[in-house]
This record gives C-alpha cells, structure tokens and sequence, in this order.
C-alpha cells in the first residue's frame, strides 16, 4: 500500500498506466510510472511531445483516468482529490473568461467552492498582489498582454486553499525575456506559498532553474527515464544559470532526454 | 482642371443646369400652371450657385451647410411646381432635379469628410447622413411618380403615402395593437423562451439531444408559413392563431442556435471547471451561457424579423377585422395602395426598432466578444 507509508506525500504512482483506444489502435501515453512527489516539492516533468508529461499532470487531476497502476493524490484517489479542490491547475493558454474582469477571474474558483463575498475581496488582493497585477483588477483579459494573463490565470490557482500547484507549460508561449522574469517570480511564490508544484515543460533551463527535482520522461510508450535530485540552493537569482553546477545538472537531465531517444530507435 | 476633379457632382451639376436651359420649358406647353420666369430663375441660380461654390475653398462646415440648404430648396420648389401639373414633367425638370441630386450627394461627401470633435457632433453627422441619403430616395421617387404621372395604383408618390399615414393614425394603431402588440410580442417571447428552454433540456437530456435535434432540423426547413391555415383552424381568427405561427416561427432557430452555442465554450475552460469540482448548474451558469450569448443573440436577431413576417403573413389566413396583415390584404384588393404602402412603413418602422433594441442588448451582454470590442 503506497497509500499512507509517507505521511509527507502528496502525490504517489506505482506502476501508473494510461492507455488511449484510438481508431489506429492502442495508444500507450504512460506506461508502469512509479513516481512520489514529496510536500513542498517544485517537480518538473521534462521530455519530447508525446512523452505522457501532461497526460501524468492530467491524471494526478483527474482530468484522464489512468487505466492501470494505482495513483494517491493527498492520500486520495485522484476524484476524491478533486472533488475537495486539493489542487489548482495552470493550463498551456491562460483560459480566461473574457466577459468577467480579471477579479471576477480569480473569483470565479471562490464563487463555485462558497467562498464568502468578505474572503473572496480579501483573497483577490492577495493574489494579485503575489503575481505583481495589483491595480490591474478591474481590466479585461484582452485589455492585458499574454504574460500578464498568465500570471493572472496562475493568481486564479492560488486563490482558494489548495497546497498542490499543476503548472502545464504555462509560459510555453511567451517570449523568453517574459518567461526569465515569471521564472523568477515563481520560484519567489513558490518560497512564500510554500506549495507544492508539479510543472511541465519541455525547456531544460526552465526546468534546471526551477526544480527541486527533475522527472526525465520518454515517448511511445511514456514512461519515466531518469529523475534528478537538484543540488541547487533554494535561493536562486537568475544568474545561477551560468554557474558549473547549474551547467552539470542540465547536462544530465540532456543526457536523459537523448537516452531516451536512442532506446527508442 | 485640379479644381473640377475637387468636385466632379459639381461640374456634372452644371452641366444638366446647361442642358435644362437648352430644353425649357419644365412643363409641358399644356400644363395648367407652368412655372413662372422668376421661380425658375431661383431655382437655376440656387443649383447653378451651389454648383459653383462645392469648388470654392469654404470651410467643410460651412460648404455642407450651403450644399445642404441650396439644392433641398430648389428641388422643394421643383416639388412645389408639379401640383397641378402631374405627367405633364419635361426632360428640363428631371434634368434640374438630378443636378440636386449631385450637389446633395457632394453635400454628403463632404460631410463625411468632416471628423467630429465632440460625441454629440459625431452622433449629429452618424445621424444626418444617412438621413440625407434616405430623403433622396423619397424626393426622387416623388419627383418620379408625379412628374412623369405614373399611375397611383402602381406606385403612389411618397406624399400621399405621408398624408394617408398622418390621417389613418388610428387604423393603424389599432393593427399595430392587435398585430405587434398581442401576436409578435406574445409569440417572439414564447417562441424563444421555449427554444431556450428546451436547449437546455437536450442538452442535459442525451435522450432529447439525439431524438429531437434531427428532426428539429428538419422541421426547421419545413415553409412554416403554410401550417398557418391551420393554426387558425386550431385556435380561431384572433391573435392566438397568429402567435401559435410566429412560435412555430422562432422556436426553432432558438432551438438550433442555443444548442451550438453550449457546445462553444473550449475544452480548456471546462477543464478549468471541472478542476473546480464545479457541478453542471455552476458550469453553465459561469461558463457554457456566457459564452452561448453571441449564438442566443444571433438567434434573437433572425426571430425579430422572422416574427413580424409570419404574424402579418398568418393574417392573410383568415382574422378579425383588424392587423396590419389583415389590412394589407383588403386594402389591395379595395385598390387603397397607399394605406398598403403606409402599412409597410410601419412594419419596417417596427422591424427596425426592435431589431435595434435587440442588438443593443447584444453589444451590452457580447461586448467581450472580439467582434465588438472595438466599439
């Protein structure tokens, strides 16, 4: 029983499988994927398309039923999970509503879960003031540029009481200047949130910068290759990019990627 | 050469004042009352003057004001100078009046050109232009019908239309009433609300959603309009037998357009929702409407005139002595053209404001919309 040997776990896969019935047969996006992310964890899960890094993020959501292997989100199935709003997920796009402004954005988790009108003010300001969109509550959407929708939808996650954080590719389509500095800012939220953060992405700076820890996957079927404990300090300016250590680690995590490849051809 | 390209309707416009002075008289040699020398001297000097000035370098404002003034009183007196002497219009007369024409078209021109400075000028010129071009179409059917004498019951001249308008004010009331008031409004509000309720259901329902939308579709195509005998046969000759068609009517483009819409909201926002543990009522209420809204609108628009279209219709079909369909239908046959023709003013009048105020509600629900954010 993996269930409840690690009270510290928040998330716990063993032999994890999810296999997709297409009119071209079987599609195997994950495949006996043991993995267990720790509370207080900044995972990343890195690898080519196609590898199962977002369909893992989704089933740990249960967004995707996995259809072998047993999976625990806080000690719960992942429905369970869901069903008493455990987590909060940043999708690719920052779908927000473009007919509520960006405050009835971040309210609208606080308006399904019951939050009071008083703690939905209070926890809107908050939140803004933690991604840097203070003043900016009363805009719509389209009125702001992609990055700051993004944090805008990343505000939206944290708004309600939910210690686990489900980033996918969230600044997948931003520029990289913008991508540095919400980086930056991430990993400055996630130090004072002190949440737990599952974050896909396919960049290996991105991941090396972020990462407590590194999930390596590989395509077809998916499947774990490598995970990679950082030996980077927490505190961690932009300029620890350029440092030997930095440097060793994204080797690996690139030594992982290709080893993938070649085991597979 | 410079200046006559500045105002090519000017130039056109003296030249028609040249070929009417080779063609005079305005009325033929039998007229009762032709023109007298000095009305036609006014009218070729306030024509050939405006002409003259739309070269100048006025001022816009002050150039539209002249071209707005001159050619409207002259054709005013061209108008005034056919009483009397219908069909008896020479080629002189159209001549002059389609000079007019050309300088209230470069009357128009220029005002378009003028970029308002305050909200109320903006709406001032949003307003008078096309009220300009809609004037136009109403004197050069007036100067049409009377001057060469076409016969009333084939078109009648926009004034008697006016005038039998301005004194069947009662009559016309009352179809309005029974017409607009009890078979559109009743019919349009049930229709839609019906077909709104009813997307719903099937889209909650799959039962409803795979038995009923196909045969919706079909039915939709149906010439509804002929079950209108029969609505009447149902539920008699008052208004009930026209809302009945004009539900038939609506319902099922509301029906059709809702369930498109529901079906618009993107897989990432109900991801979103479901991330939320969010239940059906609280995703369509927060999700699936809003975004539902520009399809519902859609919906709303076609049904504003498919309504007023299947209740006049349906009063062909057998109905009191009263309704704007009822009156179309006995006042051809009594030959009264004109109180035809001022039945269809209405009913355009009608169409146009609740068209109006329906698509003002849409700019205030849709305008997150990408199509109206600009505005």
């Amino acid at each position: 029983m993996p269930m409840n040997n690690a009270p510290s776990s928040v998330v716990s896969a063993s032999k994890l499988g999810l296999t997709f019935e297409t009119g071209d047969g079987p599609v195997h996006a994950l495949s006996n994927v043991d993995l267990t992310v720790n509370k207080g964890d900044f995972v990343s899960f890195i690898g080519p398309s196609g590898c199962g890094k977002t369909t893992f993020l989704r089933v740990i959501a249960d967004l995707e039923k996995a259809t072998a292997g047993e999976i625990t989100v806080n000690g719960m199935t992942p429905e369970e999970a869901r069903k008493s709003r455990s987590y909060g997920y940043v999708f690719q796009a920052p779908a927000l509503y473009p007919w509520r402004t960006i405050e009835k954005n971040i309210a609208l988790p606080l308006e399904i879960m019951g939050y009071s009108s008083v703690d939905r003010k209070a926890r809107i300001e908050r939140t803004l003031d933690l991604v840097n969109l203070a003043g900016f509550g009363k805009k719509y959407p389209w009125q702001l540029s992609g990055g700051m929708q993004q944090r805008a939808s990343i505000a939206r996650a944290l708004a309600f009481d939910a210690d686990l954080l489900l980033m996918d590719e969230p600044f997948g389509a931003l520029d990289e200047i913008v991508r540095d500095h919400l980086n930056e800012q991430l990993l400055k939220l996630w130090a004072r949130t002190e949440k737990t953060i599952c974050f896909v992405t396919h960049s290996i700076p991105e991941a090396v910068y972020l990462s407590t820890r590194i999930v390596v996957m590989s395509p077809r079927p998916g499947r774990v290759t490598d995970v990679i404990e950082s030996t980077l300090p927490k505190e961690r300016p932009l300029e620890i990019r350029e440092t030997p250590e930095f440097l060793e680690i994204a080797h690996r995590v690139r030594e992982g990627l290709r080893a993938g490849h070649s085991y597979e051809e | 050469m410079t200046a006559v390209l500045r105002s090519w309707q000017g130039t056109f416009a003296l030249l028609l004042c040249l070929a009417a002075l080779t063609s005079l008289p305005l009325m033929a040699r039998d007229a009762p009352s032709p023109f007298g020398t000095g009305s036609f001297t006014v009218i070729f000097l306030l024509v050939a003057g405006a002409a003259l000035a739309s070269f100048s370098r006025l001022s816009p404002p002050l150039l539209a004001m002249t071209l707005f003034v001159a050619p409207h009183l002259a054709v005013w007196l061209l108008l005034a100078g056919i009483a009397g002497n219908e069909g008896k219009a020479t080629f002189a007369f159209f001549l002059m009046v389609a000079a007019c024409w050309l300088i209230a078209w470069r009357c128009v021109t220029v005002l378009s050109g003028i970029r308002a400075k305050s909200k109320t000028g903006d709406t001032f010129l949003r307003l008078l232009i096309p009220a300009i071009f809609g004037a136009w179409i109403l004197i050069l059917w007036e100067a049409a019908t009377r001057g060469a004498g076409i016969p009333f019951i084939i078109l009648p001249p926009p004034s008697s239309i006016g005038a039998r308008l301005a004194s069947s004010v009662p009559i016309l009331w009352a179809d309005v009433q029974q017409t607009i008031f009890k078979a559109v409004l009743f019919g349009y509000v049930v229709g839609c609300a019906s077909g709104f309720v009813v997307a719903i259901l099937a889209d909650r329902i799959a039962f409803l959603r795979r038995g009923l939308l196909p045969i919706g579709n079909m039915v939709s195509a149906l010439p509804i309009i002929g079950v209108a005998p029969i609505m009447v046969m149902w539920f008699g000759f008052d208004w009930q037998s026209k809302a009945a068609v004009v539900i038939i009517m609506t319902f099922f483009p509301m029906l059709v357009n809702t369930v498109a819409g529901l079906g618009a909201s993107g897989a990432m926002e109900r991801d979103l929702m479901r991330s939320y543990a969010s239940d059906y009522w609280q995703t369509l209420m927060k999700l699936r409407l809003p975004a539902a809204m520009p399809f519902i609108f859609n919906a709303l628009k076609i049904n504003s005139t498919l309504a007023l279209i299947g209740a006049i219709v349906a009063e062909f079909f057998g109905t009191p002595i009263v309704g704007m369909g009822f009156r179309i239908s006995t006042e051809i046959g009594r030959m009264n053209v004109d109180m035809v023709w001022a039945e269809i003013a209405v009913a355009a009048l009608i169409g146009s404001v609740f068209y109006g105020v329906v698509a003002l509600g849409e700019r205030a629900t849709t305008f997150w919309h990408p199509s109206n954010r600009g505005g």
